[in-house]
């Protein structure tokens, strides 16, 4: 199997990429199949070494132009134009077999689900040294000690035996490392990196970009970055190329980009961040009161969440704050009723909520919506926006026909989306309009709180942003309140009056949200605002020295 | 919306078939030439300009005969399909949504009755029961309706769990319209293109129970019967058993193409969904 | 680490045991305690009572239910099934050389339609969407709506009669030589091939091609493997499950149209013993053979599940 023929070089820049064009052929339903552009006219250059950062939304063309350094066409895509020169010769050339002598072995690739990328049936070190097998570069006994030196060098535990382990006796933030190892082991010149942190809890990340960083440091391999993170790019790349719409937008320096973005769009991502959101005093009487919650799953025996307690004010949004598995959903179903808690009370403006939701009352429910992450699969594929909108108003308020139809209009205004969206299906909304849409759906039953559960963490950071000026000014028209629930911190700082760090179940930190981002911090909250990435070169270094508590996802 | 010209070849012949034979079916006496039990000529006559197809075991015209079998065929398949959909699918659905104790009680006996393959069910119980239509009904429906219900009560699931139907309870609405405003219309067709599939089984299986002898009894004759009748005859090379053997194969795939038709649309409009 | 594999398995047959014997239960209510009384149904409405209240008394059903079912399970455990109503002869005696004899059958039809069925399939997955493809897949569908007789008849009518290859009835005797029994067992056992095939193909493409478009197999092909080597190291192990469901489904499939190829071809196994005895309305012997064809059924899903459970990775090594 072998082929330990010599590996080509080239004294010229490692990887150059020319008038690249990609193209696939759709089938809409509906409508006869036709060819779409992925990527236009794109070149680039990378000398050995270095990293360059590909960012954009989706639909960039970032993944498929990474891909294309290995020849390779995801899902029927086919590269119609350009050339790719990796070694001072173009690969597009040299037929399948070409390709397959130069993946695995100059060009590696590092996917976002390490987790769905390892093959479940093999042990992690037979995974992990086969490429170098494959091509010859090293024997066995070589390849594996290359691999526990990897290892420990990504800081795995136990660096001699987490080989023998299979993929699913592994953390994911772990795996993601041992992919980055089974990059590295056959020791190419260039890697793919297909946005390797998205997946990961944000304290989790941290850990898997520094042990990146150093491993692309120490082996000095080229690499390509492909992310919609502009701060997690800045970390790591010497230079960053922002796409959209499959064309190339700017193309420098990341000290350049980040600091002095040349285009409007690439400023629109740098400022992404940054709304101004002045926090409202505690006045009044809290309009939700959690008192001492404690729920668990099925009547089982562990408690997600531990003695609760939380208030919101009428207008004012409450932010609960944590990673996977901290108990902010769970939190929103008890409030909801969705799962009764077992100990603790709910107070909602002056009257105890039953438990159960069959209990309440409509004008409970009519007062408490809720607004989820996925808005695709939150509304009936089957029901067009003006059923999704004006059943709560047939249902709270008895209104029908032109009258509904009416308050419909109005209420898709105030969205800014207007009333010829009336007739149209979820499926040909784009996804911020679908967000807006069960915006309006929420409204329509004049709640006083409004639940948001990671409502966008699903979306593009720009679209995110709209959604999230759309809700800070609803709150101002309507006087609502938002219980606001979000991995995010930056989204956070965005749009909260009070904040509830919540970790394994517990709030560890609450109150006023600039009580809660000052200092002193207790650790988790510490290690959790450290996490955040921003836009700054050597943040990373800065924050993984500042550290006082090490991530739970190790 | 779908217009005619959309239709893709197969299908469209798939449905003009199924179409041609529900239609024998409900004027089977005014279009056969004639009447079912009538001895009209010799046993097995050729295909001629009298008996276009010949003539069977006792002489009776074959053609007259597959008309009215296809009549008792397609009803009877009809009538078992129907029960199986209707127990199926209520059973499912209210399984799914109610859940508790009903569902595991319900989908345990489903299990049971599964794991003994449909025909030698079928006929246990018909070595105790007298072979009428309505038993046949009953035993087919029943036992087909068991497949109706892990379908139904599996899409449903997927359904009921999804935020859209979640967001309907939290508004407080009521089990009826989860169940048909919410669930039904996403469930629809899958079940739609089931129900064919469903129907080309019942045809299949009363058509196998005739003739083992143990479904259609004389007088009355379906086309599985007819099969029966006849088969003595292959051995001499007379194909008359061969026709109404014919007929069952392509009815069944007349409405599988139909299906599969269905299936495929709702697919791809699955896929413009997501 | 094998004990929680062993654990599972133990599990799994016990659940089989009892669902073995549910069904048993299951048989004997529907034979039993169906409306009507089942000797005035063996003998007809011209019975005279004595007749009537002899049968009563032979068949025990002057004894409570429960005792009967007990009665009958005791004896089944112990491998006596009873007396042939009709015939009067012992059941387990005569039912065995059947059950070989459609084992035989059934064996046969499994050796030829498993293997190619598997290659169909992996030739269907490896030119998927071309002419290959197509082809299978509608020849496919056109299988799964076809009647057993229809097929059966056309070859007997073409092949047999016409073209006088093979014999038209499949006698088969003990002694016979081998190759003369196969001889005999070849439209038959074509016939089930036929039934069978289609399914198992189909199921085969579509499980091969739920692990081919698993994010491993694009890890595999970035890492220069050649398509060969992605399908032996990558797909194949993922993939030994859901195969090995697929046939088990279908050899329970094909245990279950014996009973009407059977009929068709007069050959002396276990179905048409069923049918004969349907038809005479000789309870007992309906129920033994029931209860056969369904521990059949039964086993051949418990090993389809074994596998999965062997085959499963997460199982086998456990946190």
């Amino acid at each position: 199997m072998a082929r330990t023929q010599a590996k080509p070089t080239t004294d010229g820049p490692l990887l150059q990429i020319r008038n690249l064009r990609i193209e696939a052929t759709v089938y809409p339903p509906g409508e006869a199949p036709h060819d779409i552009t992925i990527v236009d006219d794109v070149s680039l250059k990378l000398e050995k070494g270095k990293v360059l950062g590909l960012i954009g939304e989706s639909g960039a063309g970032k993944s498929t132009i990474g891909l294309s350094a290995m020849g390779y066409g995801r899902g029927g895509v086919r590269i119609t134009g350009g050339e790719v020169i990796l070694n001072g010769r173009d690969i597009l050339k040299g037929g399948l077999g070409g390709l397959r002598r130069l993946r695995g072995r100059e060009v590696c690739y590092v996917a976002q689900s390490a987790a769905a990328a390892f093959n479940p049936a093999h042990k992690l070190m037979d995974q992990v040294v086969e490429a170098a097998l494959l091509h010859g570069t090293a024997s066995r006994a070589e390849a594996e000690k290359r691999a526990i030196n990897l290892f420990r060098k990504l800081s795995l535990p136990n660096p001699e035996t987490i080989g023998e382990r299979y993929p699913h006796q592994v953390s994911g933030g772990q795996l993601q490392r041992v992919m980055t190892a089974m990059a590295l082991c056959p020791e190419p010149d260039l890697i793919v990196f297909d946005e390797p942190t998205t997946a990961l809890d944000v304290t989790t990340q941290i850990d898997v970009l520094a042990a990146i960083k150093d491993a692309i440091q120490d082996t000095g391999v080229a690499a390509l970055y492909i992310t919609h993170d502009l701060a997690v790019v800045a970390q790591v790349s010497d230079e960053i190329m922002v796409l959209r719409n499959g064309k190339l937008v700017e193309w420098g320096d990341t000290q350049q980009i980040i600091t002095e973005p040349r285009r409007e769009y690439t400023n629109q991502l740098v400022s992404v961040h940054q709304i101004a959101h002045q926090e409202k005093e505690a006045v009044g009487a809290p309009l939700l009161k959690v008192e001492n919650v404690t729920a668990a799953y099925g009547g089982g025996m562990v408690d997600v969440l531990k003695n609760v307690s939380v208030e919101i004010r009428p207008g004012q949004t409450l932010a609960v704050v944590g990673e996977s598995g901290s108990g902010k959903s769970t939190l929103a179903r008890a409030i909801t009723g969705l799962l009764p808690p077992r100990q603790g009370s709910i107070t909602f403006d002056d009257r105890e909520l039953p438990a159960r939701l069959a209990s309440r009352t409509r004008d409970d429910l009519r007062e408490l919506q809720m607004i989820y992450q996925m808005a695709d699969v939150a509304m009936n594929p089957r029901q067009t926006v003006g059923t999704i909108i004006g059943r709560p108003l047939e249902f709270y308020f008895g209104m029908r026909g032109a009258e509904r139809d009416k308050r419909v209009g109005e209420l898709l205004e105030e969205i800014e989306m207007g009333s010829g969206f009336l007739d149209r299906y979820p499926a040909e909304l784009s996804g911020g309009q679908k967000q807006r849409v069960c915006i309006a759906r929420a409204l329509a039953a004049k709640p006083k709180l409004i639940i948001c559960d990671e409502v966008t963490s699903a979306l593009d950071p720009l679209v995110a942003n709209g959604i999230l000026k759309l809700l800070l000014n609803l709150q101002e028209i309507e006087h609502v309140a938002y219980l606001f629930i979000t991995h995010d911190l930056a989204t956070v700082k965005s749009i909260a009056d009070s904040i509830a760090v919540m970790y394994r179940g517990e709030v560890v930190r609450y109150g006023p949200k600039s009580e809660v981002l000052a200092p002193p911090f207790d650790d988790y909250t510490d290690l959790l605002l450290s996490s955040v990435p921003e836009m700054e070169v050597g943040w990373l270094e800065k924050a993984i020295a500042g550290r006082k508590m090490e991530s739970a996802g190790n | 919306m779908v217009t005619l010209t959309r239709i893709p070849f197969a299908a469209a012949l798939g449905l003009v078939f199924t179409l041609l034979f529900v239609f024998v079916a409900i004027f089977a006496p005014l279009i056969a030439p004639y009447p079912l039990s009538e001895i009209v000529g010799d046993v097995w006559e050729p295909m001629s300009s009298t008996h276009l197809l010949g003539t069977d075991n006792l002489g009776r015209d074959l053609l007259s005969r597959m008309i009215f079998g296809a009549r008792t065929t397609i009803f009877i398949a009809v009538m078992a399909t129907a029960v199986s959909f209707i127990t199926g699918s209520v059973l499912g659905f209210t399984a799914a949504v109610v859940g508790g104790w009903f569902d595991t009680i319900m989908s345990r006996f489903v299990d049971l009755l599964m794991s003994i393959p449909t025909l030698i069910f079928g006929l246990v119980v018909l070595s105790v029961l007298p072979s009428t239509i309505l038993t046949l009904v009953l035993v087919m429906g029943i036992l087909d309706s068991t497949r109706v219900y892990r379908l139904s009560r599996a899409v449903a699931v997927d359904i009921n769990v999804m935020d859209f139907v979640e967001a309907a309870k939290l508004r407080g609405e009521r089990m009826g319209w989860i169940i048909f405003r919410e669930i039904l219309p996403n469930a629809l067709s899958p079940l739609v293109s089931e129900l064919g599939l469903r129907f080309i089984y019942a045809v299949l299986f009363l058509s196998a129970l005739s003739f083992l002898g143990l479904g259609v009894q004389p007088p009355e004759a379906d086309w599985g019967g007819m099969v029966k009748e006849n088969k003595e005859g292959i051995v001499f090379g007379i194909p008359a058993a061969l026709i109404p053997a014919a007929a069952i194969a392509v009815l069944a795939i007349s409405v599988n193409l139909v299906a599969d038709w269905v299936l495929n649309r709702t697919t791809s409009l699955k896929g413009g969904r997501g | 680490m094998g004990s929680s594999i062993a654990s599972l398995i133990a599990q799994r047959i016990a659940l089989g045991v009892l669902l073995l014997l549910a069904v048993s239960v299951l048989i004997f209510v529907g034979t039993q305690i169906l409306p009507g009384d089942v000797a005035q149904s063996i003998l007809g409405n011209q019975a005279t009572p004595q007749a009537l209240a002899n049968l009563r008394e032979e068949l025990g059903l002057n004894d409570p239910a429960i005792v009967r079912y007990f009665a009958w399970l005791g004896g089944v455990v112990t491998g006596d099934l009873g007396t042939a109503l009709t015939t009067r002869q012992d059941i387990a005696t005569t039912l065995m050389p059947r059950l070989w004899n459609t084992l035989f059958l059934a064996f046969w039809a499994a050796v030829v339609s498993v293997p190619l069925a598997i290659i169909l399939g992996l030739l269907a997955v490896r030119y998927r969407n071309g002419p290959i493809d197509k082809a299978i897949s509608g020849f496919a569908l056109a299988s799964t709506s076809l009647p057993e007789f229809f097929v059966g008849y056309l070859l007997i009518f073409f092949v047999a009669v016409k073209l006088q290859w093979f014999p038209s009835i499949s006698t088969v005797y003990d002694g016979m030589p081998l190759l003369t029994k196969l001889q005999a067992i070849v439209l038959p056992a074509t016939v089930l091939v036929l039934v069978v095939l289609a399914h198992m193909m189909r199921m085969t493409r579509a499980a091969i091609l739920n692990v081919m478009q698993s994010a491993y197999i694009e890890t595999a092909e970035l890492k220069g493997l050649s398509a060969f080597d992605i399908i032996r190291k990558h797909a194949f192990p993922n993939a030994i499950a859901p195969i090995v469901n697929v046939v088990m489904l279908n050899l329970a499939f094909l245990v279950v149209g014996v009973v009407v190829v059977e009929v068709i071809f007069v050959y002396p196994g276990l179905g048409q013993y069923l049918v004969d005895h349907v038809a005479k309305r000789d309870v007992p012997v309906v129920q033994a053979v029931g209860l056969i064809f369904a521990a059949v059924y039964i086993s051949l899903n418990i090993i389809a599940d074994i596998t999965a459970i062997l085959a499963n990775p997460r199982l086998r090594h456990p946190k």
